[in-house]
């Protein structure tokens, strides 16, 4: 039993005072982190660093502002599943059905915009209708998850094979369904101006200056520590760098000139999940739910609720992935939602250091990781490689980021009790 | 010592099929005082604090909650009471750090559904620091970087965090070392210093001599007395845990048959 801690430390959770003492802290922070297993996006990101630099050497055309463009729409869809796979892998379970389900997402936007089929609704209502069907099929099967007590694992199994169903059914006969509606196209296809990329960036970078001043003061206020200030700036300071950073590059882009929505769109996704998941408290139920179910219904939490709400996203957030995937590509056909889409969005979460045993994961994991997946096949094929090398690699990396988090949840077992 | 018990229970019976845990069971604590709740495995106590926390209904009997009768349905009617149970497996969050596993199912938030996390902080740490809880080195560290008595002491204090007026705490130095229980066993004194009422389950007589202020023992379901810990001793108690007192336990000879060993 460990009693290193057992020595009186003055004034809990008051102001750090001398820069000694936050130095200090900071490197015991960080210290602690990696002892709990908690290592951060700090290895992904190196990793995405070197496979940039790597292809940008391997491959001509892979570093240019025209590719920049085109990895963020290719991501994007990806990303939105991944998004949801965040949150059900925090609970500690799975959902296989989000591939196909999004498939009926790309399936229902198409049928309720086609002209002439006495069902043509405008594009956004279109988009609301495939993202709400596939919101209560994931509210559905997670109800037999949490009500009935099925293992997610059978029950999104089970999803998967009836909603590949159910496309191939529908599809068999219409072939392909082309989608017209400019909406739904745009939501994948549209580029801001360079003057309104701006406008987006300064927008973003401004709210998250206000809100990290907001919560600043607030701490101060009620007299708790804030944190290192070094560290809050350096992240205000990446923040400006990413946004002002992307649209530059994109604005430098030739062919689709300017910051595409999709990366818009997963930005503001970002955003609101990441306040969903960190800041309310049914994010906070989902990480308890995720770490100690026992724990967290002897503590009121209304566990089966926080269950079928998370599977709800999940299913919500395939829908908005289906959507933009069938919006890049105009159309619906037979192999919508299936492929490595399902497999790449769970790779994409885990690699980006969600854990598979639940509790451990940020939504902004899905991003870096849906980044190195896209980036990892986007550079393998633009160097010349076929298909077969770019699964092998993206294998090679998942089980690195996998390797990586076991060891780090080893560490934290040793490390509690 | 107030006059009215803070909580107290009257013939209490509950019988699970044919198997009868409690029978006709007095009980009572008073608020500033440390009641011990000693007995062999399958005395009833666990089934005894289920009752008080709600999980179990009983089968007759009266519970008065400082004086006026109550019926505890769930845990959440017990809480709203202000009973709160520290159960003996800790129910942390080992992934959530020491102020959210304080707050956890009763968050408090804005109107954007924002969880105020500097008032929890700050909360955390007064409470903490009103019951001198002082090795915590940052309460915003995961509770799986904290020792055993440490995660103790944060479960003890999530219980009175909610100004609860009954603790009882189930076994609570049963996982841990010397140092930690000694820990652990300051902070049961204090909240009986406090003027909250305590109820300690323990099996280690050791430990309920050093802080309990009386001391009820129960035998296969029915309650054996209630000991002033100043007017007993050990023996007496390990005797009533392992025979009873003759005239309380029907069906039982006058004295307890000594046991060849």
């Amino acid at each position: 039993m460990s009693t290193d801690f057992d020595v009186a430390a003055p004034g809990i959770g008051l102001p750090e005072g001398d820069e000694a003492g936050v130095q200090v802290g900071l490197w015991r922070r960080a210290y602690d982190n990696v002892r709990t297993g908690n290592l951060g996006i700090l290895p992904i990101v190196i990793g995405l660093a070197f496979i940039v630099v790597f292809f940008s050497f391997k491959a001509t055309n892979f570093f240019t502002a025209d590719n920049f463009n085109n990895i963020i729409v290719q991501m994007a869809g990806l990303t939105m599943l991944a998004f949801g796979v965040v949150f059900v892998l925090l609970l500690g379970e799975i959902d296989l059905s989000i591939g196909y389900l999004s498939g009926i997402a790309a399936l229902t936007v198409a049928e309720f915009q086609l002209p002439g089929s006495g069902h043509a609704y405008p594009g956004l209502v279109a988009i609301l209708i495939a993202v709400g069907v596939c919101t209560l099929i994931g509210g559905a099967q997670g109800s037999v998850v949490a009500l009935v007590g099925v293992p997610s694992f059978v029950v999104t199994l089970a999803g998967l094979l009836i909603w590949q169903g159910v496309i191939l059914q529908v599809l068999e006969i219409k072939g392909v369904i082309v989608i017209q509606d400019a909406w739904i196209n745009d939501t994948a296809n549209y580029f801001f101006t360079s003057r309104n990329g701006w406008i987006i960036s300064s927008v973003v970078t401004g709210l998250y200056a206000l809100g990290t001043a907001a919560s600043l003061i607030a701490k101060r206020r009620a007299g708790v520590a804030t944190g290192n200030l070094w560290i809050i700036a350096a992240k205000v300071a990446g923040v400006a760098l990413a946004t002002f950073g992307t649209v530059a590059i994109s604005n430098h882009a030739s062919v689709p000139n300017g910051l595409p929505l999709a990366g818009v769109l997963v930005v503001i996704f970002l955003i609101v999940l990441t306040y969903l998941a960190k800041r309310t408290p049914f994010g906070r139920h989902v990480y308890a739910v995720g770490g100690n179910a026992e724990a967290a219904r002897r503590a009121g939490i209304n566990v089966a609720r926080i269950r079928i709400i998370v599977f709800m996203i999940s299913g919500a957030m395939a829908g908005v992935g289906g959507v933009l995937l069938a919006a890049r590509l105009n159309s619906v056909d037979l192999n919508v939602g299936g492929g490595t889409l399902l497999l790449d969005a769970i790779s994409a979460a885990v690699i980006g250091g969600t854990s598979l045993f639940g509790g451990r994961g940020e939504v902004r994991s899905a991003l870096i990781g849906a980044l190195v997946i896209a980036t990892v096949s986007n550079g393998l094929n633009t160097a010349g490689y076929k298909t077969g090398t770019i699964y092998i690699v993206t294998g090679v990396i998942l089980l690195l980021a996998v390797t990586l988090d076991t060891v780090a949840r080893r560490l934290q077992v040793r490390s509690g009790r | 010592m107030t006059d009215t018990p803070t909580l107290e229970l009257r013939g209490i019976t509950k019988s699970f099929g044919s198997v009868q845990a409690l029978a006709d069971v007095d009980f009572e604590v008073r608020a500033g005082e440390v009641m011990a709740l000693v007995g062999d495995n399958g005395a009833g106590k666990s089934t005894l604090v289920k009752v008080v926390a709600g999980i179990h209904a009983p089968d007759s009997g009266e519970i008065l909650f400082e004086g006026k009768p109550v019926h505890v349905s769930s845990p959440k009617e017990a809480s709203r009471l202000g009973i709160e149970v520290v159960y003996q497996d800790l129910a942390l969050c080992d992934n959530l750090d020491v102020v959210q596993n304080m707050f956890l199912g009763r968050e408090e938030r804005d109107w954007l559904w924002r969880l105020k996390e500097p008032a929890m902080e700050q909360r955390t740490a007064e409470t903490l620091r009103g019951l001198s809880v002082t090795t915590i080195r940052s309460i915003r560290q995961p509770v799986a970087s904290l020792s055993g008595g440490q995660r103790q002491s944060v479960a003890v204090a999530k219980a009175v965090l909610w100004n609860s007026k009954l603790v009882i705490l189930d076994e609570p130095t049963a996982a841990l070392g010397v140092a930690q229980t000694r820990q652990v066993l300051e902070l049961v004194k204090r909240l009986g210093e406090q003027g909250l009422a305590v109820v300690l389950i323990s099996h280690n007589l050791h430990d309920v001599f050093e802080v309990a202020t009386r001391i009820t023992v129960l035998r296969l379901g029915r309650d054996v007395g209630v000991y002033e810990r100043e007017k007993t001793n050990q023996q007496e108690i390990v005797q009533a845990i392992t025979a009873g007192i003759p005239t309380k336990v029907a069906g039982i000879p006058e004295a307890a048959p000594e046991l060849a060993t």
